[in-house]
């Protein structure tokens, strides 16, 4: 990679795009005063008007995609709706944000809460749902106390309940605070949960559009995904599309975090590059380099520095061999061993694993074991491929995702830093230090552009 | 705090005690406001599990039989579902709950020396409590706040980019019953009365919900920078090794 490589964009007021976060910085900006003050619930009364079907067909043609990770057309997932089947329709919205990296939703939904709460009452009206849930990860109480706050305001203005704005639309609308369970990100899983039971993900077919909640039609969308859509009826779909390709359009939350100089939101058009990130915000922090990020959380196979100018969308990162996630982009800097890296995610995964299919369940336990091995100077140079092997019997013959997941980083790392596993065997012991890893090792050392 | 009673086997428990009188009177209503939320009562399962943890600090035998008896579920049904979720505790447990975020990014950043930190400075171990019946340490997973790297979660409440130092200050404070303030999220509450809110009774306190502003400092980056409020990052962090700024990101040779 040469220092010079071409950037297109480099001034962070054309790179980055705000929607979502365009007013956080105000005093009190998750309160339904500020929002209206910015144009909140217009999107709304655009919604209202128009008939169910033709919101669909906007949100499809916008070319809206899940912001949970996986990138499924928004529209098109509640088009799949049966219409006039007589059972109840309902729509859940996964909050349940515990995917390693991933911290978007919380700080939107502690900064603006009612971008989702408009976004959900658009969307009910669209699927013809008169209940919807928000699941709330429980470990994140201050956005549950602004949510609570959130949909009181939105009862007491008329936005939700009894006829939602004189339209004879009514809506109920729930939030539910989860009780600590990676899995229920999962959204089978997590309506089993919500349902009151263990959070283990249900086979598919049938999807939950067709038996969902309560065995009825139901639409499981990410917060952001969501939250987007507002923005959508009030601009139309020609300005979301003005942003990002022509498969992966409109503004998303990039979410910074690790070595980097100024960790944090950024929100911009889809397709803009880690490079770009990384210079308008003021690169990795002082004195070291990047060695290995991932694009989307811990489950996204990991890119190195020959990676910072993939296009950061669903096509441009997936032809790099990853996925664009959840937008979670963790950077770790030379000093950071990969090994004990992976070792721990791994242990979560380990941890996490529901238990109701035996290659993630069993999987996830003995690859634990050989990491802990081999990052304690324990492991033998035959591990490698027993842990490869075990991975690739995990990836792909799990029950649900989380076994992929689990598989990404094992996967990747042996791709890309084979070597340092290698030097962890025939050294027997990590070589890294560290504290050179923390947050309070300020000093730069002097090997690092060696 | 109870001990755990010696393994035997045989004869099974004898059912737990039932709530004293009142408690049960006061608790049915709440459970009851919590059930009519849903379409079906059993989703109000999890609810009633906080709501019994906001009772007695932990899922008792009694609560598990409480959430049994409202929701027409045998106990044997409860328990499974309340052990699944690692947010129910099994035991008496602190007053605070120090919750050390030890998952990659946050241990890579200085979580697991805040974590060994505390054990030490505390002299507990993972998930123990003090002995003064304040603080229970234990070691959690992503609580999604990577750009606040290492986080601390008190009483699920967020302590943003901590220090062991800082770690320490703050369950001494918890300890000394000093006023700890979050970084993001409201004064401190009890765990007991935390568990209350995850039920779905909002904190009625007064400036609960306005404390702490709008959004934390990592999460406006961004927004500043597009603003033109920041100086654009050359700036801010100025390069090693004589490489002209603007020139490209830091990640490159």
């Amino acid at each position: 990679m040469t220092v010079a490589a071409a950037i297109n964009e480099t001034s962070p007021e054309k790179v980055l795009a705000p929607v979502l976060s365009a007013f956080w910085d105000e005093p009190n900006s998750w309160t339904l005063e500020t929002y209206r003050r910015h144009g909140g619930y217009e999107g709304l009364r655009k919604a209202l008007a128009m008939a169910p079907d033709d919101v669909i067909a906007l949100v499809k043609d916008s070319g809206l995609r899940g912001r949970g990770g996986a990138g499924f057309p928004t529209g098109m997932k509640w088009q799949f709706i049966p219409q006039g089947d007589g059972k109840p329709h309902y729509l859940v919205v996964n909050a349940d944000e515990s995917e390693p990296g991933t911290c978007k939703d919380i700080p939107l939904l502690f900064a603006n809460p009612h971008s989702l709460l408009e976004g959900i009452v658009i969307a009910c009206h669209a699927i013809r749902s008169n209940q919807a849930f928000i699941y709330l990860r429980g470990e994140v109480v201050p956005v549950l106390r602004r949510l609570h706050h959130a949909v009181a305001e939105a009862y007491e203005a008329g936005y939700l309940g009894r006829n939602v704005q004189g339209s004879g639309f009514d809506l109920e609308l729930t939030v539910h605070a989860g009780a600590g369970a990676y899995i229920c990100g999962e959204e089978t899983a997590l309506l089993d949960s919500l349902e009151g039971r263990r959070g283990q993900p249900r086979l598919r077919p049938p999807f939950p559009a067709v038996a969902g909640l309560y065995a009825c039609p139901t639409v499981v969308n990410n917060v952001e995904s969501i939250a987007s859509v507002p923005a959508i009826l009030t601009r139309g779909k020609d300005w979301f599309r003005s942003m990002g390709s022509e498969k992966s359009p409109g503004f998303t939350l990039y979410s910074l975090s690790g070595h980097v100089a100024n960790p944090g939101q950024y929100e911009g058009p889809l397709g803009i590059t880690l490079r770009q990130l990384l210079d308008i915000s003021g690169g990795m922090r002082p004195g070291h380099r990047l060695k290995f990020w991932t694009p989307g959380g811990s489950s996204t196979p990991l890119l190195t520095d020959e990676h910072l100018d993939v296009p950061l969308d669903y096509e441009g990162v997936g032809a790099a061999g990853s996925m664009l996630g959840t937008k979670a982009l963790q950077c770790f800097d030379e000093t950071t061993c990969v090994v004990r890296a992976v070792a721990r995610w791994t242990e979560f995964y380990a941890h996490e694993s529901c238990g109701k299919c035996t290659p993630c369940r069993e999987g996830t336990y003995w690859m634990v074991q050989l990491l802990r091995d081999i990052e304690a100077g324990k492991g033998r140079s035959e591990d490698l491929d027993k842990l490869l092997d075990i991975a690739d019997n995990v990836n792909g013959k799990s029950f649900c995702a989380l076994g992929d997941g689990a598989a990404s980083p094992i996967f990747s790392s042996l791709k890309y830093f084979r070597e340092e596993y290698e030097r962890h065997i025939t050294g027997q012991g990590c070589p890294f230090d560290p504290a050179l890893s923390t947050a309070w090792a300020h000093q730069p050392h002097l090997e690092v552009n060696a | 705090m109870t001990t755990e009673p010696p393994v035997s086997l045989g004869i099974p428990e004898m059912p737990p005690p039932d709530y004293p009188a009142e408690v049960r009177a006061r608790l049915e209503a709440d459970a009851r406001e919590v059930i009519a939320r849903y379409p079906d009562s059993r989703s109000a399962l999890l609810p009633l599990l906080h709501l019994v943890q906001a009772e007695e600090g932990y899922v008792s035998r009694t609560g598990i039989r409480f959430c049994a008896q409202l929701l027409e579920l045998t106990t044997a049904e409860v328990t499974a579902v309340s052990t699944f979720y690692t947010m129910y505790r099994r035991k008496p447990s602190g007053e605070y709950q120090v919750g050390v975020c030890t998952n990659t990014l946050c241990a890579v950043m200085g979580g697991d020396a805040i974590f060994e930190a505390l054990q030490e400075h505390l002299g507990i171990g993972n998930d123990e409590t003090t002995e003064d019946g304040r603080v229970t340490l234990q070691h959690i997973e992503c609580n999604a706040a990577c750009d606040y790297a290492p986080v601390v979660m008190v009483n699920w409440e967020f302590f943003d980019n901590q220090t062991p130092e800082s770690a320490k200050r703050l369950v001494d404070d918890l300890r000394a019953g000093r006023a700890a303030q979050p970084t993001r999220g409201a004064p401190l509450c009890t765990y007991q009365e935390t568990a209350r809110m995850l039920a779905g009774f909002p904190d009625t306190r007064t400036g609960a919900v306005e404390a702490t502003g709008g959004a934390g400092h990592a999460s406006l980056v961004g927004l500043r920078l597009a603003k033109g409020e920041t100086a654009p990052g050359r700036i801010v962090s100025p390069r090693e090794g004589g490489i002209a700024p603007g020139a490209g990101g830091e990640g490159e040779e």
